[in-house]
């Protein structure tokens, strides 16, 4: 069974943390998920860099280029994820752009995840119909999720839609909003966030985008399953030891 | 009709619409409108009316003596730059602008490359009273200070773009991420025919007045509506589209698009996209764009910033896969060549874009008599610093 699923089904209040991968050094990939797993994470969300990544904030988009300054791309990143299971049990997504998956081939590519023993995938640029119609079943084929986004603009019969077409959680994003905004939450968020809670879809819900301390998470797990911290975590790890950023940072949402 | 688009976005293999969840409402709310709105009689009766009394059109078919008897051929060229804010570019932003109005939208946003875009669209918010914002690359900002000058007179809000080249690729980013963080209140004036799905049709059917004009021209002044060749630049490719838009279907009429080979095809520094790319995704929509093997997009040099793009296009892509259309390059010098040959023969200074498909004059060959329209898309005033460094002026 997915890993995913697993753990959706024995745990609550889910933290999922999101990093670039290849920085902040190229061959930190491997090291930043097993950290991040002996410090408590649940889930991980690997980004492979994109040179036009229009819905990442300043944070990312400073990461992903200098991780393809760095030399990374898919191909590498794959070698060096061939070490991910050595160590690592919780799920593992890889979070990118469509155009280099579309390079890599969508094929190869879960090919790729499903040997690695990736769990799913997050490409945000990938439309609905063209994943329904021509790489579903590459996807199920190779036992990977492909998780959709819903926003507060998202109409409830297409959230209905994307909750058919996912298995594994929905991406729920607390506003509109490029990477690495503030999480503000007001009442318009509150009853967003309760709609959807009310709407009993299949898929459990993760939330993301904006969420960076214990408070934001707390508030976030009160609506959903869990949450994920990207830019906050990638800005945290930007300079000094690895193991040591990431246990530190990690502490922040303990107890 | 086989080059338009079909009912699911696409031209062939091209088109879609790639987007990110948080700019689907707003697209969505695009494309169930946009037919419906442009088609309505009080839209066009409106827009037509601006289009002659505001912008000046018809713009004129010129034959240019002096050029037709170098080159052996007659030849037409489509004045666009005599339109109001001296390009093509306001045939879409006035048609925008007013869809965005019947749409409800209180906030207008654009991405410019020479800026021809960012004045046409700051004039089309000032004379409807809308709150604008320009994203143009610091490289861009740099290159083209008149055109900033003129956007900030405007009442415009010029955001320089500094992530990547720095350049028209750049400026379209940030228009897209300031898309996702006001989706809402704000439209977003895409300035050529590229984008999601609906915008690359969108913006071709406003341009398309300059084929439609020039079709009714031709006959006036020769008789024939079918041409040998239209010529024009591609970028994006909205100047060339709105040119070929009313002859794609006359299979007669060779259609010649320009792109920009930069400092040459091989050199490392080209925006020739048809030459140097592959299929992908880039800003929305499936195309072809100069990318790595690993599908990062490259980023392309250009002396015209308006050239200054990585892809074309989704219809271009479509036009140059079934051979519909003949793509080929022009370099820098060449295009600056062409356009002061243009300015001693014919006393028009052209744009550098515009001079690249003059520049193609050079490489055809002609029986004599042929019948060949040059889209001028735009004039070269805010080019001058560029030409005076070149020529030592």
């Amino acid at each position: 069974m997915n890993r995913i699923k697993q753990l959706f089904d024995k745990k609550k209040n889910i933290l999922s943390i999101y990093y670039t991968a290849g920085y902040p050094n190229l061959d930190d990939t491997i090291q930043i998920a097993e950290a991040l797993q002996k410090s408590g994470a649940d889930m991980l969300e690997i980004g492979f860099p994109y040179s036009d990544p229009v819905a990442d904030g300043p944070v990312i988009q400073a990461s992903s280029k200098k991780s393809l300054d760095q030399g990374m791309n898919l191909k590498l990143l794959f070698e060096q994820l061939k070490d991910l299971r050595k160590n690592v049990t919780i799920p593992v997504l890889l979070m990118g752009y469509v155009n280099p998956v579309l390079q890599f081939g969508v094929e190869n590519f879960c090919k790729a995840c499903a040997e690695v023993g990736v769990d799913g995938c997050i490409v945000p640029d990938l439309p609905m119909v063209e994943y329904e119609e021509f790489h579903q079943t590459c996807f199920e084929e190779h036992n990977l999720s492909n998780v959709f986004l819903i926003t507060p603009q998202t109409a409830e019969e297409r959230i209905h839609k994307i909750d058919g077409l996912t298995n594994g959680f929905i991406y729920l994003l607390s506003s509109s909003a490029t990477t690495g905004k503030n999480l503000e939450v007001g009442d318009t968020t509150e009853n967003y966030f309760s709609r959807i809670k009310s709407m009993n879809l299949k898929n459990p819900t993760m939330i993301g985008f904006g969420i960076s301390d214990k408070q934001t998470f707390d508030k976030a797990c009160s609506y959903a399953n869990g949450a994920i911290i990207g830019t906050a975590f990638v800005k945290a790890i930007e300079s000094g030891n690895i193991e040591e950023s990431v246990s530190d940072f990690m502490k922040n949402f303990k107890g | 009709m086989k080059y338009k688009v079909n009912e699911k976005g696409y031209y062939g293999d091209f088109g879609g619409a790639y987007i990110p969840e948080m700019l689907y409402p707003n697209v969505e709310e695009l494309r169930q409108n946009y037919l419906k709105i442009i088609d309505d009689a009080d839209f066009q009766k409106e827009f037509h009316q601006l289009l002659k009394d505001y912008v000046g059109r018809p713009s004129p078919l010129y034959l240019a003596n002096r050029l037709s008897e170098k080159y052996g051929a007659n030849i037409f060229l489509k004045r666009e730059d005599l339109n109001h804010t001296g390009a093509h570019k306001i045939n879409n932003t006035i048609g925008q602008i007013l869809l965005a109005e019947k749409l409800g939208k209180k906030r207008i946003i654009a991405e410019t490359g020479a800026g021809q875009h960012g004045v046409a669209t700051a004039t089309v918010c000032a004379l409807r009273n809308l709150e604008c914002v320009i994203y143009m690359g610091e490289v861009d900002i740099e290159r083209q200070a008149p055109n900033v000058a003129r956007m900030k007179m405007l009442g415009a809000k010029v955001v320089p773009a500094s992530s990547g080249s720095k350049t028209l690729k750049d400026a379209t980013n940030e228009a897209m991420r300031d898309w996702i963080n006001n989706p809402v209140d704000t439209h977003y004036i895409i300035g050529s025919v590229v984008g999601p799905h609906p915008y690359p049709d969108m913006v071709a059917i406003f341009q398309s007045i300059i084929s439609e004009e020039t079709k009714k021209q031709l006959i006036e002044q020769t008789g024939n509506d079918q041409p040998d060749y239209v010529l024009a630049c591609v970028g994006g490719g909205s100047n060339a589209m709105g040119m070929f838009y009313h002859f794609m279907d006359d299979e007669d009429v060779k259609l010649i698009a320009v792109e920009a080979a930069g400092k040459g095809v091989s050199s490392g520094f080209s925006a020739a996209t048809t030459y140097l790319g592959k299929e992908g995704v880039l800003h929305g929509s499936r195309s072809i764009l100069m990318q790595t093997e690993d599908g990062q997009v490259v980023e392309p040099h250009s002396v015209s910033a308006g050239l200054d793009y990585p892809g074309i296009g989704p219809q271009h892509a479509h036009l140059f896969k079934t051979g519909r259309g003949k793509y080929v390059s022009i370099t820098d010098e060449e295009s600056l060549d062409a356009g002061l040959l243009l300015t001693q023969l014919e006393g028009i200074i052209p744009a550098i874009e515009s001079a690249h498909a003059l520049a193609y004059l050079e490489k055809m060959e002609f029986k004599g008599g042929e019948n060949v329209v040059i889209c001028l898309s735009g004039r070269g005033d805010k080019d001058l610093d560029t030409y005076i460094k070149y020529f030592n002026l």
